[in-house]
Formats: structure tokens, C-alpha cells, sequence
């Protein structure tokens, strides 16, 4: 995941420094297809976009960590809690990598932190919605995974060089992630009446989740014009939902589940689905930090945080003595 | 020797999965994000170990079960497991003295599997054996930055060293099962380990300015299904599913 595009706030002011010559020939690479690379000249609003984005990207990672940790303990058996162990990890993997992206844009890991724990940064929506049952482990997979997947293949073509090397991997990954979602799915599926009614019971649960996954409107987006000509952005926020609802719908068939949508029909002519009205006023609550779980998730990091302080502290007071002894 | 064999390798199982499961536990919860790598990544090892354990033990017994039948279908009290394993995680330093006291002794014991002569059981131990040597280079090096860091870090961590240190002594009791093992498969007896263990143990204290409490040990107890009140809960959330739901296949 996890772009939706989050902030509002905090549009650019552009440097005098910044001259019409400079800004028309950081475009020109741009419409070039060149990778603008760490060291390279790049307006200041390019650079807050990119930092605000890849960092909302990794904050999402390490929260997207929990609603899943929640079933690590009791995944029903010792492959699948393997799988999701491997998965989580990976998710740890992609928040280390996406920072030290974000780093080479002249911020650092400690100062991302402490915006997300400050509550200041934001992260993705889907996050703060509980997982209730075994099936959610497999929605969440399915869909979840499956909208990122949507939203990250076209950020591999990102102008920004080390995001869109970073994205190649993050990827490759999301996309096993995809499929073992869609087979716990497939076997609940077809397996007990209790295991197809969890089934049923996480896709209504996640289904408009994940279809908020892609942001506002492409009306009410505010970022979007700016991103898509600096190719950050590749595709709109609308565009790519409705692709994702394109490509799910049929396998929600397959799997013999309900979309919980009445409006959900199939436009012949045109090929797409047509969809229902999505609830942004439950969207921008969640957004807000009033969704389910917002306040637990981010007291779960901030513990994590705080309790440790020692830990830090003991390991700096390690190394400071190391380096002394070194010196003596 | 079959059935002691079978009980022998389930040990090594349930030592494995307990651990595993309680650093499980403590997913999203690690000081760093280099420590949430390394801690679900240590725990990918233990429950792959788990599952590796348990597939020889249903080949042994020949009845018919599967892995997730040791895991998910026996009671607390069928475990096998150290009490060490068992206990609640506490604070990372606490983690980190289970983790560091379970390895040195469980090194030894898997570097003898690994040269011993029943092959299924040394191809598993050598897989193993890498594992854990480096989880080792791991949890020693934290005993170190925790021990001699600050003043806050080496009381904790001596205090963490006197709550698991009463449970190092099951490590180098061998009952009839183990005897039988060892014997036939060539294996020096638990307690023949016990003074590089003390060798190790002792240096690496020594270095971490951590001193080496004078409790007593117990010697024995969840090797043979004599728990600790802190297991039943771990298997209870362990088997929640395959228990609530017990013909469904996931």
C-alpha cells in the first residue's frame, strides 16, 4: 500500500530561488522519462510530496503490521501461521526500505517516527479496521494487498529514482502476499458452513474499506494534477478504484461470495462495474482518528516506543563506551 | 527406542513451538525496527523447526497424524517442553536472557544431533544448528549492550537473569527416554553439557559485568508435563481454531 494521498494540508511554496528555467528543465527530464535521482536539483514541493508520500507509505507498513499480528498466535495451523509470520516480516521489511527511500530525500528515520507517533504524520485507513475472525487474515490479503498491488505497480515507473527501485521489490512481495490471501480464502470457501460464513463475514467487512484505499474522488483530490505531472502519479485515484473493483468482482464470483453492494451490476457496453456511492464521511472519520481502531493502533507503537526507551538508551551508553576504549 | 526416539524428537518440538510462540507474541511490540526483523525472523526459524520436529515424530509413531496434530491436538499437559520456554515475555531484556540461556545449551545439543546416526535427525539438526548460531551472535550481543549499557539496562537485566536462571537447571537432567537416545544414537548425555554451558555462560557474564545468581535450579518439570500456570493460556490461544472448529481444514 498505501498512497491514498492523506494530507490536505501544507501546499507548496515555491522558493524564489527557484527560477522558470530551473522548474521547465527539472519538467523536460521529467517528460523524458528520466529517474530524478537523490543528488539531482529538484523543486522543494517535489521533494515535500515525494517525502510526505513515501513516508505515509512506510508508516502504513509498520501499522499494517498489527490488524495481521493479531492472528499470528492463533493461525490455525503451522504453515499458515508460517506464511503470515513471513508476511509480517516482509511488511517490517518494506517500512525499512521505504524509509531509508525517504531518507535520501534529507530526512531521517527519527524524524518520520516521531511525526507518526506525535500523530502528525498519517498512514493509511485501512489499518485502523479490527480483524475479527481467520477470514479477515485472508481479506485482508485478497483485497487489501490486492488495492496496493493496484496503487504500486504504476509507482515502479515513479520519476523518483530510489521510490521506484524500492517499489520493484515491495512489489514482488505484495504479490505473494495477494495470493496466499486468496487462498485462505479459496479454502474457507470450500470448506464448513462456518468457515464460508467468516468468508462471507470479512468481505463485507472489507470490501468499502478497500475501495477507500484509493482516496478521494479524483474531484475532490487535491494532489493528484501536481503528481501525475511530475509522474509520481500515474494513474488517478478513481481509475485505478475501478480497476480494482473490475478485477475483484469476478473473483468474488469465483469464490461464491457476496459483494455487499445492491448497486453492483456489470455495464455491458463499457465492460466495467458499476458501483455504489462510498461512504466518505466514514472515510475522513477514520482519517480523522476516529475510525475503530486509530487509538489503539497508535497506542500499540507508542508503547512499543516508549517502553524501550532503556533499551536505546542502554545500547547508545554500549557504544559510547566501545568507542572510548577504542580511543584509549 | 522407537517411542523414546518419538518423545525425544517431540521435546525438541515443543521447545521449539513454545518459543517460537512467545516471540510470536511480541510482533509489533520490538524497540526497534531492525529488532522487528530480527525477532519474527528468529521466530520463522523456531516454528519451522517446530514443524520439521513434529513431521519426524508422526513418521515415528506411525499413526496416521501430522504436524499440526502435536501442535493443535494435545493438551498443555502432553507438552514436553522446558519450562524456561513457557514463561511470559516481560520486558525485551527478559526475552532476550531466555532466548540467550536456551541457546547456548540447545547449540550444543543440536551441533551432537547433527553428528548423530540416525540421519533424518542430524539433516534436521544441521539446518537448525545454523539458525541458531546465528540467533546466538544476536542475543549475545544484546546481553552485552544491556549488561554494561546503563545503570537502568544492568539492573534489569540482572534481575531478568535471577527469574530465568531457576529453570536453566532442566537443560542437564536426562530421564530414561534420553538415556535410551543418547545411547543409540551416539549422543553425549544432557548433563555432559553442562560445564561448557557454565564456560560460556560464566565468560560472557563476566563480560557483560552481569553476575551469576546463586538461585537454586529445578530440575525438572515440563519435560514431563509438570507446567508452569503460564502454559495452559499459550496453548489455549495456540489451538483456538483447530479446538472451536475441529473438522474444518484451513
Amino acid at each position: 500500500m498505501y498512497t491514498q494521498g492523506l494530507d490536505q494540508k501544507g501546499q507548496a511554496n515555491v522558493s524564489e530561488i527557484e527560477s522558470p528555467e530551473q522548474l521547465a528543465a527539472f519538467q523536460a527530464r521529467i517528460d523524458a522519462e528520466e529517474k530524478i535521482e537523490a543528488k539531482d536539483w529538484m523543486p522543494a514541493a517535489y521533494r515535500r510530496t515525494l517525502i510526505r508520500q513515501i513516508s505515509q507509505h512506510a508508516h502504513s507498513e509498520i501499522i499494517g503490521m498489527q490488524p495481521e499480528g493479531n492472528w499470528l498466535t492463533r493461525a490455525p495451523s503451522l504453515q499458515r501461521k508460517a506464511i503470515l509470520l513471513a508476511k509480517v516480516q516482509d511488511e517490517a521489511g518494506h517500512g525499512l526500505y521505504l524509509y531509508s527511500a525517504a531518507e535520501t530525500l534529507g530526512v531521517s528515520r527519527d524524524e518520520m517516527v516521531q511525526g507518526l507517533l506525535d500523530g502528525k504524520a498519517k498512514y493509511s485507513s485501512i489499518f485502523n479496521y479490527p480483524t475479527l475472525n481467520w477470514a479477515d487474515i485472508g481479506a485482508i490479503g485478497w483485497l487489501v494487498d490486492g488495492a496496493a498491488i493496484m496503487n504500486q505497480i504504476p509507482l515502479c515507473r515513479c520519476s523518483y529514482g530510489p521510490y521506484a527501485r524500492a517499489m520493484i521489490r515491495v512489489c514482488k512481495e505484495e504479490s505473494f502476499h495477494q495470493r496466499q490471501g486468496f487462498d485462505i480464502m479459496h479454502k474457507l470457501c470450500n470448506g464448513t458452513d462456518d468457515q464460508k460464513a467468516m468468508a462471507q463475514d470479512a468481505l463485507n467487512r472489507w470490501w468499502w474499506p478497500s475501495l477507500m484505499m484509493f482516496g478521494p474522488g479524483d474531484a475532490d483530490s487535491k494532489h493528484s494534477a501536481q503528481s501525475m505531472a511530475w509522474k509520481i502519479k500515474r494513474f488517478s485515484n478513481d481509475e485505478l478504484r475501478q480497476k480494482f473493483v473490475d478485477v475483484t468482482v469476478p473473483q468474488a464470483e469465483f469464490l461464491g461470495l457476496r459483494v455487499p453492494d445492491d448497486a453492483l451490476v456489470l455495464d455491458e457496453e463499457s465492460g466495467h462495474y458499476r458501483f455504489g456511492e462510498i461512504d466518505w464521511q466514514e472515510f475522513h472519520d477514520v482519517l480523522a482518528g476516529n475510525g475503530p481502531c486509530n487509538a489503539q493502533r497508535m497506542e500499540r507503537r507508542r508503547s512499543a516506543h516508549d517502553d524501550n526507551a532503556w533499551v536505546r538508551d542502554a545500547a547508545r551508553a554500549y557504544a559510547d563506551k566501545q568507542s572510548a576504549k577504542a580511543v584509549a | 527406542m522407537t517411542d523414546s526416539l518419538s518423545i525425544y524428537v517431540q521435546r525438541l518440538g515443543d521447545n521449539a513451538l513454545v518459543l517460537g510462540q512467545r516471540m510470536v507474541e511480541l510482533v509489533t511490540r520490538e524497540p526497534e525496527l531492525e529488532e522487528e526483523l530480527a525477532n519474527a525472523n528468529f521466530a520463522l526459524d523456531y516454528i519451522g523447526q517446530a514443524r520439521m520436529f513434529y513431521q519426524y515424530a508422526a513418521e515415528l509413531d506411525g499413526e496416521g497424524n501430522d504436524e499440526d496434530f502435536y501442535a493443535y491436538r494435545r493438551d498443555a499437559q502432553a507438552f514436553m517442553n522446558y519450562l524456561l520456554l513457557e514463561q511470559p515475555n516481560g520486558h525485551f531484556g527478559d526475552a532476550i536472557v531466555r532466548q540467550y540461556l536456551f541457546e547456548v545449551f540447545y547449540l550444543m545439543q543440536l551441533e551432537g544431533l547433527a553428528a548423530c546416526n540416525d540421519q533424518r535427525l542430524a539433516e534436521i539438526a544441521a539446518r537448525a544448528e545454523k539458525e541458531i548460531r546465528y540467533h546466538l551472535r544476536h542475543s549475545r550481543s544484546w546481553m552485552l549492550r544491556l549488561g554494561d549499557g546503563t545503570e537502568e539496562s544492568h539492573q534489569k537485566m540482572q534481575r531478568a537473569l535471577e527469574q530465568a536462571w531457576r529453570y536453566c537447571g532442566e537443560f542437564f537432567y536426562s530421564d530414561a527416554a534420553d538415556r535410551g537416545v543418547c545411547k543409540t544414537l551416539g549422543l553425549d548425555l544432557p548433563e555432559d553439557l553442562q560445564s561448557r554451558w557454565n564456560e560460556e555462560v560464566n565468560e560472557l557474564l563476566s563480560e557483560a559485568t552481569l553476575e551469576r545468581p546463586g538461585t537454586p535450579w529445578i530440575r525438572e518439570g515440563g519435560r514431563h508435563g509438570k507446567h508452569s500456570e503460564h502454559l495452559g493460556y499459550l496453548v489455549a490461544e495456540l489451538q483456538h481454531l483447530q479446538r472451536s472448529y475441529p473438522d474444518a481444514s484451513w
